[in-house]
């Protein structure tokens, strides 16, 4: 009996193991999660996003010092919220497309706020110019299927991004809002662990 | 004989309107085809926001119109049904050329916020083919519009240089 024994151990001690090492979130579903923005022109207030980017995420609410993020969003696929500025965003001027063609976020710490909150902070690279940035992001998990919600403003010129003409800011305003909503699953669970539940 | 005119409030809209009119019209025409500049947008805004005072004139207008009779015309009944057709129509058109502009800003995403302060509502989705087809309609009503100022103009000088009556008078401010 004592090798019965010995398994039922073993066996709980696996059980709790996999307990303690909870899930990581690391499959960002593109199709399924946003990029957008939001801008002033001439008091009134746009909406723009980004239809094409790629996201990489590692997230384990239980070891958020390894949380890994970058986002690489493709400038070209931007949709300004008003068809006749899609082209000229890309320009020169703006986002420099051909010279830049990608923006870029990278996390580079994720602190808990209480709850499902975090404050993620990152480097955000446009047109060549890398600035610090800081998010709030709200996390909502059902099932293995976790979702990042979050925003965070910047200010345009301070990348370069509509200059020239475009720096008289009674236009377009400064301040740009970017949100982006991602989701991601849980990594293919191992044979022993159980689907996670979280909530 | 004394002219009997239109009260001070009909008049006073009526040249306001027409002035506003006067302006957006050559703003709406020269801006559309700008490329896209600083001046284009503020041009832009400034053609939304006469536009929607117009309307709210034009709302004040109607409003005084159906509430206050007209001093009387003595015209040939052919005129007077003639005239206020054309009238009915100016009526119409000073409501639904801003109206159609609102919508078609709706429609293309871009929210109308009167003087860059008071937004107005969306009324309709963001929707980029039924924007295409507001536009269409606007500058369809703006010509309409145009062809019967002309004609309401030269009605008025005709009537005061030619038949020497009192028709514009009763629109001209006065004692």
């Amino acid at each position: 009996m004592k090798t019965f024994n010995e398994i039922i151990i073993l066996f709980a001690l696996l059980l709790m193991a996999c307990d303690a090492s909870a899930v990581e979130y690391n499959q960002v579903q593109s199709n399924q999660s946003t990029v957008s923005f939001g801008y002033r022109q001439m008091g009134v207030p746009m909406e723009g996003k980004f239809g094409k980017f790629a996201a990489q995420v590692a997230f384990d609410p239980d070891k958020l010092a390894n949380a890994q993020a970058r986002i690489d969003v493709t400038l070209s696929s931007v949709d300004s919220g008003s068809s006749d500025a899609d082209e000229s965003v890309q320009g020169k001027l703006w986002f420099d497309t051909r010279n830049y063609p990608l923006a870029s976020f990278v996390a580079t710490g994720v602190k808990p706020l209480g709850g499902n909150r975090y404050q993620a902070t990152g480097k955000l690279t446009i047109k060549g110019k890398t600035l610090d940035v800081s998010a709030p992001v709200t996390l909502a998990v059902i099932g293995n299927r976790a979702e990042f919600n979050g925003s965070f403003n910047i200010k345009r010129l301070s990348y370069g991004v509509g200059i020239g003409e475009w720096t008289d800011l009674d236009t377009v305003a400064d301040d740009i809002q970017i949100r982006f909503h991602l989701v991601v699953l849980a990594s293919p669970a191992s044979p022993l662990s159980n689907p996670p539940k979280r909530k | 004989m004394t002219t009997k005119r239109y009260s001070k409030i009909s008049i006073g809209l009526h040249w306001v309107i027409a002035l506003l009119i006067f302006s957006a019209f050559p703003i709406g025409l020269y801006m559309h085809d700008l490329k896209l500049s600083p001046t284009k947008l503020h041009l832009y805004s400034y053609h939304k926001w006469i536009g929607i005072t117009v309307l709210m004139l034009a709302v004040l207008r109607v409003l005084w119109r159906a509430t206050h009779k007209p001093p009387a015309l003595h015209l040939a009944r052919w005129q007077e049904v003639a005239s206020g057709i054309v009238h009915g129509f100016l009526y119409l058109l000073i409501l639904a050329v801003p109206m159609t502009g609102w919508l078609m800003s709706s429609a293309k995403g871009v929210k109308t916020v009167w003087l860059g302060i008071f937004p107005l509502p969306d009324l309709v989705a963001k929707d980029k083919a039924l924007g295409h087809i507001l536009s269409n309609v606007h500058t369809a009503l703006n010509y309409t519009l145009l062809v019967l100022v002309v004609l309401h103009i030269a009605a008025a000088l005709k009537h005061h240089f030619v038949d020497r009556d009192d028709v514009l008078l009763r629109m001209l401010p006065g004692k």
